[in-house]
């Protein structure tokens, strides 16, 4: 007993030092960069399924094969494994990111009174946080619409709710396909931004790479937006039902 | 040419400042800004007012002293300093709003003059190189490939002005910290202290309250040396690079 108390005692006394470094590089803000460039690029890889996915309403089959693979998602134990992390991802990402948001005003308390920004500086890439909470808000009216009530469904009855059936429902309703539009384009702003910004956060900028990966997050951040956005859109129209 | 000023005048550190509206009759556009404010402060001074301050010193945009946001840029509207800034950048009957730098790690002083010793204490952390004692080494003994020392020599040029923290909306010290990193780092002689240097000086960085890096490239467009933000990503490098694979230092800043 002696011993055990003997060790827990040195052990914080010393604080060991791989919690020291640790610490010191996430809390650094470079470290907290770190954090949100991986997160977001993790967000990013989660896009290309979900949109990929949804994209198979435009088979426009009755919804049969959207509703194979999300049934696949919504059940396989790998992939609902994998949801785990996603979900951390995105509190991470998001915590992250309104920490942030206040730690950069803290640095600034006193305003300036006139602003004209160069325009080398493009107003997208100083409206992350701004863009950030409006995809925050988007993800909470989304969540509630689909993926709460589905998953609430399945944890009270084993059954999932026909998601298909659900989108034509909901995107029946104008004010929300335009919300949804309006989410879309907040996405597209972020990414435009946010693709680049994660490579160079993570220090990878090199002449050699730096157009392909200006050209991919630009290609990246102007079609993901716009099949999501075409989804609400199409259905609203009666194109997809 | 007749100007309008809107002058942050500020007493001291701890007075709440103020805008006070001049107007000046006597510019000429050959002037370099800092002479204008010259003529100002000694009209200033015969009616027996306060002159405005602010700092200055060699004024061949070589110190790095001079500073003021004017309408709404660091150094005005050219990618220069101010002091090589002159007003026929400027038009006839124009109103010029002169601020200080703003950020929490640069207090004001008083009126436009902010103490950016936050730069220096950064720069004790870290930004030095050990030197043996004995003779003076040959030039060029230790090869260098020319791109190298190029990229080296780009870095050292920043003159700590501080207009990349002015320009950030982060008030943020990347591109400073950066090209001193970056300059030591790319050379042979910066090798010994390479990773308890950037560990040191983001350290030291991070305590004296400066925001983090959205990669916006304000800071970029308005460095009068023209400082890239590829000396960010490579700082962001070194960091990583030290943190995880570092012998263990303890890091306390060490600048006071
Ligand atoms: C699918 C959703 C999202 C994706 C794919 C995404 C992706 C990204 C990426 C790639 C970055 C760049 C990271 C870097 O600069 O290193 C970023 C930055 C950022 N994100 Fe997101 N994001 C998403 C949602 C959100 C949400 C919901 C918030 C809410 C607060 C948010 C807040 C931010 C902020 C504030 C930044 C800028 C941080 C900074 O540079 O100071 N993001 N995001
Ligand atoms: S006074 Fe020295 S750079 Fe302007």
């Amino acid at each position: 007993m002696r011993s055990i108390f003997g060790f827990l005692y040195k052990y914080f006394q010393t604080r060991p030092t791989y919690m020291n470094w640790f610490s010191q590089l996430i809390t650094s803000t470079i470290g907290k960069k770190l954090i949100m460039a991986l997160t977001g690029l993790f967000l990013i890889s989660f896009l290309i399924i979900h949109c990929t996915i949804n994209a198979m309403i435009f088979l426009n089959d009755g919804g049969v094969t959207f509703s194979h693979w999300g049934h696949f998602m919504g059940t396989n134990p790998v992939i609902r494994t994998l949801e785990i992390g996603l979900v951390a991802g995105f509190l991470i990402h998001i915590f992250q990111g309104l920490l942030l948001i206040k730690k950069n005003r803290d640095s600034r308390p006193v305003r300036y009174q006139v602003e004209a920004p160069s325009p080398k500086s493009t107003w997208y890439s100083r409206s992350m946080g701004l863009l950030g909470t409006l995809l925050l808000l988007f993800l909470i009216m989304h969540t509630a619409h689909f993926w709460i009530p589905n998953r609430s469904n399945q944890f009270a009855t084993g059954e999932e709710l026909n998601l298909y059936q659900m989108m034509l429902n909901i995107f029946a309703d104008p004010l929300i396909v335009i919300l949804y539009v309006l989410g879309c384009i907040s996405l597209a702003w972020h990414l435009l931004h946010g693709f680049w910004s994660a490579f160079q956060t993570l220090g990878l900028n090199h002449q050699r790479y730096n157009s392909i990966i200006h050209f991919v997050g630009t290609a990246f951040a102007i079609v993901v937006p716009l099949i999501f956005a075409l989804m609400p859109i199409a259905i609203y129209l009666n194109w997809v039902h | 040419m007749k100007l309008t000023l809107k002058i942050w005048r500020q007493k001291n550190n701890n007075s709440k400042g103020e805008f006070k509206t001049y107007v000046h009759d006597h510019v000429s556009p050959d002037m370099s800004f800092l002479e204008m404010l010259d003529v100002l402060n000694e009209g200033l001074v015969k009616k027996g007012e306060e002159p405005v301050h602010f700092d200055h010193d060699c004024r061949e945009g070589i110190c790095g002293m001079c500073s003021l946001y004017i309408n709404g840029r660091p150094h005005g509207p050219l990618q220069t300093t101010t002091c090589q800034l002159h007003m026929r950048s400027f038009k006839d009957g124009e109103t010029i709003t002169i601020e200080p730098w703003r950020a929490a790690a640069f207090p004001v002083v008083k009126d436009l003059v902010v103490d950016r010793s936050a730069f220096d204490r950064i720069q004790q952390a870290g930004g030095y190189v050990s030197v043996n004692t004995g003779g003076v080494p040959d030039g060029n003994a230790i090869p260098v490939p020319k791109k190298v020392a190029d990229e080296a020599m780009d870095a050292a040029a920043c003159i700590g002005c501080g207009a990349c923290v002015a320009a950030c909306k982060n008030a943020s010290a990347m591109l400073f910290v950066s090209a001193k990193v970056s300059q030591y780092a790319l050379l042979p002689q910066g090798q010994p202290e390479r990773k308890e240097r950037v560990e040191k000086m983001v350290a030291q960085m991070d305590e004296e309250g400066f925001g983090a890096c959205t990669n916006t490239k304000a800071c970029e467009a308005e460095c009068p040396k023209s400082i890239k933000i590829t000396n960010i990503a490579r700082m962001n490098r070194e960091y990583y690079s030290s943190m995880f694979t570092n012998y263990e230092v303890t890091v306390s800043g060490g600048g006071d």
